[in-house]
């Protein structure tokens, strides 16, 4: 009885068109396929506990094959939003935006406005790094205490996500024992940034989120 | 004389480091300033997540994602909370309690809020058992975690079935220094 209400429940969804794709992956029609499309963020401590790393993936789904060819793009601004007082206002950004081969970085900084809409201050640069090529070793670059990477990387993500689009569509009841990972073997273009606990400020804790902002 | 010599000094000082200057500026393609670049204008918003699949679970397909994504944390809770609770009693029309004690509409209520919390003292983890919700590092099974608060009632042993997709990591291993994530394939 439950299980049949349970199985009507997941197919009004799947013929209600609430598809499940991914922990971000091709989510919406205005972003999917180009550079302003998160995948995913992570958040954790680095190798250095008193770092945080923040990470960053755009363009999920990348086969081999594809990868050499996606390219971030001068006018997508990824952002790094934090909130130390607990509002989930942004206290502090971190951005990143490609200039030709590189990848520049500003913050952690107050942005003179908070929502919707971004500007650069530049005074608050603080690295840049170039951005690794497909096939290649990662390039890092590493400036006060802060670290930066740019580029395609595997995508870190992990989820028999062709199961659970078969339980959503009602033709199968449950998951299978090994799943199958769908992400493995895509790639995914990477931001990743390392920086120190004592410039994120806050008392403990953080709310982060990341956003793509297009230039206008 | 002497006045004189040093104006000279200075002019060609001067105009040394006017040429260095040129020199930088047309080597800009190597070079590391950033005051050679525009970077003004204005930036708006096209896409946002913070927890893992949230958007994607929660949120109907179509315009309603394109909304969602252009949405503000400080405004979600009041918009979504509603939302996601009849998606919730939509995939399990029998949720009562998750594992963490939480109601539909307390649930639902932390959920609509799209950030993830993070520490700044403890170990980053989703949820490993002891944390939860201090962080998300590369290796944590997130899935499962929310597969198991959404289906899994409040022992975690009910609809074990759907509890968890039984892909337990990543298909290749993370490095333990920075850049951490794996190299493409």
């Amino acid at each position: 009885m439950k299980k049949s209400k349970l199985v009507l429940g997941l197919s009004f969804l799947a013929v209600s068109g609430l598809v499940l794709i991914a922990a971000d992956h091709i989510d919406a029609p205005s972003v999917t396929g180009n550079a302003a499309d998160i995948t995913d963020m992570f958040t954790f401590q680095g190798q250095d506990t008193n770092n945080l790393v923040f990470a960053v993936n755009t363009q999920g789904l990348l086969s081999p094959n594809k990868t050499a060819e996606a390219v971030f793009n001068e006018n997508v601004m990824i952002e790094v939003n934090i909130d130390n007082t607990g509002d989930n206002v942004e206290d502090l950004v971190i951005q990143a935006i490609k200039r030709g081969d590189k990848m520049y970085f500003f913050g952690p900084y107050k942005p003179s406005m908070t929502g919707k809409s971004s500007s650069i201050d530049v005074s608050k640069a603080s690295g840049d790094v170039a951005i690794s090529t497909y096939k290649m070793n990662p390039v890092t670059a590493s400036k006060n205490g802060m670290k930066f990477f740019a580029g395609p990387r595997d995508d870190p993500f992990f989820f028999d996500l062709g199961q659970f689009q078969k339980i959503l569509g009602g033709t199968a009841t449950g998951f299978n024992n090994p799943g199958i990972d769908t992400f493995a073997g895509t790639n995914v273009l990477s931001v990743v940034v390392e920086v120190p606990k004592a410039m994120l400020g806050g008392s403990g804790t953080l709310n982060v989120w990341a956003e793509t902002k297009k230039k206008q | 004389m002497k006045t004189n010599k040093l104006k000279m000094m200075t002019i060609a000082l001067a105009v040394a480091l006017v040429s260095a200057n040129c020199d930088n500026n047309d080597d800009n393609n190597t070079n590391t300033g950033n005051e050679m670049m525009d970077f003004s204008g204005t930036y708006v918003q096209q896409d946002q997540m913070a927890r893992p699949a949230i958007n994607t679970v929660f949120i109907a397909s179509g315009q309603p994602k394109d909304d969602f994504n252009a949405a503000i944390p400080s405004a979600m809770g009041s918009k979504y909370q509603s939302i996601f609770q009849s998606r919730l009693m939509a995939l399990n029309p029998a949720y009562d309690m998750n594992a963490l004690g939480q109601s539909a509409a307390a649930f639902t209520g932390l959920l609509a809020t799209d950030v993830l919390n993070v520490s700044t003292t403890k170990k980053t983890t989703f949820f490993d058992g002891t944390n939860v919700l201090t962080g998300r590092a590369l290796a944590d099974d997130v899935i499962d975690v929310e597969l198991l608060l959404i289906f899994g009632g409040s022992a975690g042993t009910s609809n074990p079935q759907l509890t968890s997709d039984h892909v337990d990591a990543n298909d290749i291993a993370f490095g333990t220094n920075f850049p951490y994530l794996a190299t493409a394939w």
